[in-house]
């Protein structure tokens, strides 16, 4: 009997010790596993261009920061989750990201729209993303702490624009834009600028994000008697509009908002009609030199270059390194990849990014307010198949 | 004047790819009783196809759009081969479940082999308009709308004045008595899903030129190829070729004249109101085949 007791203890004992030396090696195996960072990006479908090249300057942003060591000395790796350009998708991979991968941060999902649909997800678990492209004002005005936008809304867009207005001799617009959040809140933003100066703006179209026939609303825009056509959406889609107005000979002014235009890929895909066109950009690799950090700007470029990524895609690419290394910093000063502490030390992050100063301020509702940067951001125009400074922007 | 002149000719040409993918669907949802979720997926295979046959051998414009077409036979008839024959005697769901998993598969195909970055095909048509009055038009949509309405014509002609259509017209009329007369059935089955195929790789290949390529854009063109043929009426060429430039026409007009941000929607009230009062399509015959 005594001894069946014995044997008992004996072998629970031996469970347990087992049992606990597996969870400290998990703890052990846990200090030395990678810091894994979430993205979220449209990888495939109507905008996967984008989504594509923000993961690329993903990749050089992991890679430098491994070069240099990582982050609290373990490795950074990236668990990327394609969003497939549908908000549903945006929300269920932000589940995955958070629930299967134990991410303690993501950095994501490129549309506004997207980035919107995973929002409650985050606020659900707890886990802060860093919104890297989406322009839709609602993103941070919605009360959700767990957001940080490194990417200027429509209105900081707008406020950007306003000095070259006059200097573009706009007397009257019209706006096309994808019927999206982004498109949305992009028309709002805008005609709230153009309304204070006091100019008319004519007809307000919209596109679905997946149509390929913009004539009917050309055709419109081309009654309205304007001068100048603001343009919001993908570049892919601004592409097909470009083509479209040439065909039907429309007279305008283009101006592309929101920074997706790469305007080196519509000198590619649209040819003379991109000629003349305007574009907002939020970073000009054409000319690194003139960035805030030139010499970051500079390196960044050469290793794009040096890794045989296609140059339209900068434009967009520098999206994803600056949003990686913002989710890194944020890691380093917390000490620990744990959401919420991620979450806390975002907000005392302070670096300089390609783009330009990254540091966050409160947006929002008080007590629930989500960070916004303050980026950077430029007009060029496409000249002579090139793209180059506007007269106007130039010293 | 000159506005709504533009709106139409706008609506015709984009109406002419309707009716073409209409056309290639109601052979195979109509006549053959496959509901065809992949017909978009043949949309997107021609033009992959005509931009692999530009870009990668180099080859002809014209040349391209030939190879194209046949590429969507060809794999039109292995699907039915493959897929649909075995299960002729199925009910609808299992053919339709079967068509869901090609239309997945060959989607996420075009994504593996392509990427999923849009692909711009050239084209050897001036990129200056044409111009009448104040209606401009791209001699390359000029080209889609006649080459879609020369295709149109074909398949019209190809099913009422052939030996092939005079035997494809008696199986889906009453396939027991069509074989007893010695009509090889099961090729006829195969023909035509074959050319249905054919016909929505033809419409990819034209249109990939005016637009761009990627991997999803199949799905716009299913769910307007079955709009095309609820209106049009079940199997009926000429009711599909109408309901597409209806379609066309409406979408247009909507986006034009009532708002661009519901202009799928307009499309979709119009099938509405057709399945409410007329419900077996705009066109159907007394007695429907099949």
């Amino acid at each position: 009997m005594r001894k069946r007791w014995f044997l008992s203890i004996l072998t629970v004992g031996v469970i347990a010790a087992f049992v606990g030396s597996v969870v400290i090696g998990l703890d052990v195996a846990r200090a030395q596993a990678p810091v894994r960072i979430g993205v979220i990006e449209p990888l495939s479908g109507p905008v996967a261009a984008s989504g594509n090249y923000i993961r690329m300057g993903a990749e050089i942003a992991r890679d430098w920061l491994n070069a240099k060591g990582g982050v609290l000395g373990r490795k950074v790796e990236l668990v990327i989750e394609d969003n497939k350009s549908d908000p549903k998708e945006a929300a269920s991979a932000a589940e995955k990201l958070i629930v299967r991968d134990k991410v303690p941060a993501i950095m994501g999902a490129w549309g506004s729209s997207m980035t919107l649909a995973a929002m409650p997800k985050l606020e659900e678990y707890g886990v802060p993303m860093v919104v890297e492209t989406s322009s839709a004002a609602s993103i941070t005005k919605r009360g959700n702490p767990w957001i940080f936008r490194i990417s200027p809304p429509s209105e900081m867009e707008a406020v950007g624009l306003e000095p070259y207005v006059d200097k573009l001799a706009i007397k009257k617009a019209d706006f096309l834009a994808v019927n999206t959040d982004w498109g949305r809140g992009s028309i709002q933003a805008f005609g709230d600028l153009l309304k204070k100066k006091g100019l008319p703006v004519g007809a307000a179209e919209f596109m679905e994000q997946s149509a390929t026939d913009m004539n009917a609303q050309i055709t419109k825009i081309k009654t309205t008697g304007g001068d100048t056509l603001f343009l919001t959406t993908a570049v892919e889609q601004i592409t097909l509009v470009l083509k479209q107005a040439q065909e039907q000979r429309l007279s305008r002014k283009i101006v592309t908002t929101g920074g997706s235009s790469s305007p080196t890929q519509l000198i590619k895909q649209a040819g003379a009609a991109a000629e003349g066109t305007y574009h907002i950009v939020f970073f000009m690799p054409w000319f690194p030199e003139s960035m805030p950090d030139g010499k970051l700007a500079k390196a960044f470029v050469d290793e794009w270059a040096k890794r045989g990524n296609p140059f339209e895609g900068l434009t967009e690419g520098f999206r994803g390194h600056d949003g990686i290394v913002t989710i890194a910093e944020a890691v380093k000063v917390a000490g620990k990849d744990d959401p919420k502490a991620v979450r806390d030390a975002l907000w005392r992050v302070n670096l300089t990014g390609v783009n330009g100063p990254i540091h966050f301020e409160k947006d929002g509702p008080a007590g629930k307010e989500s960070g916004q940067s303050k980026p950077s951001i430029f007009i060029v125009q496409i000249r002579d198949g090139k793209v180059a400074l506007p007269e106007f922007a130039r010293k | 004047m000159d506005q709504l002149l533009q709106h139409l000719v706008n609506g015709l040409v984009l109406g002419g790819t309707y009716a073409l993918l209409g056309i290639g669907l109601t052979l195979i949802f109509g006549l053959m009783n496959v509901v065809n979720f992949a017909h978009g997926e043949f949309y997107t295979l021609g033009a992959y196809a005509t931009f692999a046959a530009l870009t990668l051998a180099d080859l002809n414009f014209f040349a391209a759009l030939g190879l194209a077409i046949v590429c969507g036979l060809v794999v039109g008839a292995v699907t039915e081969f493959v897929l649909v024959r075995p299960l002729r005697r199925e009910s609808i769901d299992t053919v339709m479940l079967v068509m869901i998993g090609v239309w997945i598969a060959m989607q996420n195909g075009e994504l593996l082999v392509w990427g999923g970055v849009a692909k711009s095909i050239p084209h050897p048509f001036s990129t200056t308009p044409l111009t009448l009055g104040g209606v401009s038009l791209a001699p390359l949509r000029l080209f889609v709308l006649v080459a879609a309405l020369g295709l149109i014509v074909g398949a019209h002609l190809l099913i009422h004045r052939t030996r092939l259509g005079r035997a494809m017209r008696a199986t889906f009329q009453d396939a027991d008595t069509a074989a007893l007369m010695g009509v090889r059935i099961r090729r006829i089955y195969t023909a035509t899903f074959a050319i249905g195929s054919g016909l929505a790789a033809a419409a990819g290949a034209l249109l990939g030129p005016v637009f761009i390529a990627y991997p999803s854009m199949g799905d716009l063109a299913s769910l307007k190829a079955f709009s095309v043929v609820i209106l049009g009426g079940l199997g009926n060429i000429a009711g599909a070729t109408v309901g597409g430039l209806v379609l066309g026409v409406a979408e247009e007009l909507g986006a034009g004249y009532v708002s661009s941000g519901y202009r799928d929607a307009v499309g979709f009230v119009i099938i509405i109101a057709v399945l409410l009062l007329r419900p077996s399509g705009l066109f159907a015959r007394a007695e429907r085949v099949g």
